[in-house]
């Protein structure tokens, strides 16, 4: 008897899965048609994927694209750049813990959006407001996850490095870094998620030149429906590219690499 | 000895940065509107306190959230436990709810109000949307999470369906729905804020922070943000911690 698993592909999963997104397309479009409500409010599908080829066609939404984005990326490096040191000394040293975790645990559950105003007022509208609210929704999450990931680390590593003779450099690089990466990783895809919202947020409570959020808050003001739409279509393509073609795979990849069974599990 | 070593240590870096404000706000050059003292604006804080702006500020966003809270955990829950029990529901919803999901609930502000116009009601429609889906997805992933074992040897022992469910299925999935619900709360605080100065509600601390911008009353929306702090530390270590603790820990399903 021959062991060859046979593999179905769920055809069911997939048609049930179609049947629901045509549904609810459909359902929208005999709303919008009905006249119920104004089509300027609830346009139908096709004006919006008109609306979005527009756009594309335009090129003005790759410069909005490409403004958030870096602005996510300016913030998400400056908050690595200070969480992951923070995290590590939180992680390895009792004092660093005892002085730093009451301050984060005061500043973390403050949403990163209530300060938008107080940035506006002191940085003026622009990036710099943008990415000091980026920073602050993604630094506490980063920050505690590396504390997290540095605490967890296993004894036995550390303490066999230490009895082979490794030196607090070799210690840092060959053992604490690797052993708290997944951590620092899964961290990394929370951030981004907060990281994500704050910008569009933040653009649309700042309204600086550029940006996703900016188009959203404009469209609002002359009524255009469609174009709310297609861009929320686009914050969430985005999102979800950058989720399953980037950090997932990372994440994958880091668990892997260093055999984190303990990941694996959930 | 150790306790009073905690507290001076912990106290390090609050005496860092209110020592840096004090200095840049009197020392800095910067207009006194912009950077106001900490005496200005622990003032501040206790008048609005006192003349009761700050409560009723908080009330009426407090109101907000919990309003918000309760369809989206009352729908979540029920959604993600009908996709957890049937394969047909959660082939049709899953697709739909994973397009949904990743598109942060704060970009829907302007269409929420486009649709439902301002005010109190669109608010909470958007808070309840936006926090439902991590519900759900929670709530789905723990029904699923239910051993099969269990199920089937209540099945045997002649376990009613609804006995199954009220005994195996909800208690088993318990702890993910009560992280579904804390990520929820906590997703539904973070964005609350923010919705309220896109919504122009009439009360609220949202709200506060957005108008004192106009007036550059920065003492005003730093005591706010003061208290937002506040209510995000008792909502987050007091009530789910005590809810967690009565129940999953208890039952000795997730260590305390």
């Amino acid at each position: 008897m021959t062991m060859k698993k046979k593999y179905n592909f769920p055809w069911r999963t997939l048609l049930r899965g179609l049947g629901g997104l045509s549904c609810a397309l459909v359902i929208w479009e005999v709303f919008a048609r009905s006249g119920l409500y104004s089509q300027a409010l609830t346009p139908p599908l096709w004006t919006v994927v008109l609306r979005l080829k527009d756009m594309l066609e335009d090129g003005a939404i790759f410069a909005h694209t490409g403004v958030t984005m870096l602005r996510v990326l300016i913030g998400l490096g400056i908050s690595f750049a200070i969480a992951i040191p923070t995290g590590m000394a939180m992680g390895t040293s009792h004092n660093a813990e005892r002085m730093c975790s009451p301050l984060l645990s005061v500043l973390m559950p403050i949403p990163s959006l209530a300060w938008v105003p107080l940035f506006v007022l002191w940085f003026g509208i622009g990036n710099i407001a943008t990415i000091m609210v980026v920073i602050y929704a993604s630094i506490f999450t980063l920050t505690y996850n590396t504390w997290t990931g540095a605490r967890a680390i296993n004894q036995v590593w550390t303490k066999s490095a230490f009895v082979m003779g490794a030196n607090s450099r070799q210690m840092f690089w060959h053992v604490m870094l690797p052993g708290t990466m997944p951590f620092v990783i899964s961290g990394l895809r929370i951030s981004f998620g907060r990281a994500w919202i704050a910008v569009i947020g933040g653009e649309l409570l700042a309204s600086p030149d550029w940006g996703l959020g900016k188009i959203i808050f404009d469209a609002r003001e002359y009524l255009e429906t469609e174009t709310m739409l297609a861009a929320l279509v686009i914050i969430g393509l985005i999102g979800i590219a950058i989720e399953k073609l980037f950090l997932r795979p990372l994440e994958a990849a880091t668990i892997e690499r260093w055999g984190m069974a303990q990941s694996k599990s959930n | 000895m150790r306790r009073f070593q905690d507290v001076l240590l912990a106290c390090i870096p609050f005496a860092i940065i209110f020592l840096a404000w004090q200095l840049l706000s009197l020392y800095g050059g910067f207009p006194e509107k912009l950077v106001p003292n900490l005496g200005q604006i622990g003032q501040t804080f206790v008048r609005l306190a006192s003349e009761g702006i700050l409560w009723g500020a908080a009330k009426s966003t407090l109101y907000r959230l919990l309003l918000g809270f309760l369809i989206s955990g009352l729908v979540g829950v029920m959604i993600g436990i009908l996709m957890g029990r049937h394969k047909a529901v959660e082939d049709v919803l899953l697709p739909l709810i994973s397009f949904v999901y990743p598109i942060p609930g704060i970009a829907y502000a302007p269409l929420f109000v486009l649709w439902f116009g301002l005010g109190d009601m669109p608010a909470i429609l958007l808070i309840a949307f936006a926090s439902t889906f991590i519900v759900i997805m929670n709530t789905w992933k723990g029904v699923k999470s239910v051993k099969q074992v269990w199920i089937k040897s209540a099945e045997i022992m002649g376990a009613k369906s609804t006995d199954i469910f009220w005994r195996i299925v909800l208690p088993g999935a318990l702890p993910f729905i009560l992280s579904g619900l804390r990520l929820g709360l906590a997703s539904a605080w973070r964005i609350l804020v923010a919705v309220e100065m896109l919504m122009s509600v009439k009360v609220g601390l949202g709200w506060m922070i957005f108008g004192s911008q106009t007036f550059l009353n920065t003492d005003v929306m730093l005591a706010t943000i003061a208290l937002i702090g506040l209510i995000g530390v008792i909502l987050e270590k007091q009530i789910f911690e005590q809810i967690e603790r009565r129940t999953v820990i208890r039952w000795g399903m997730v260590k305390g």
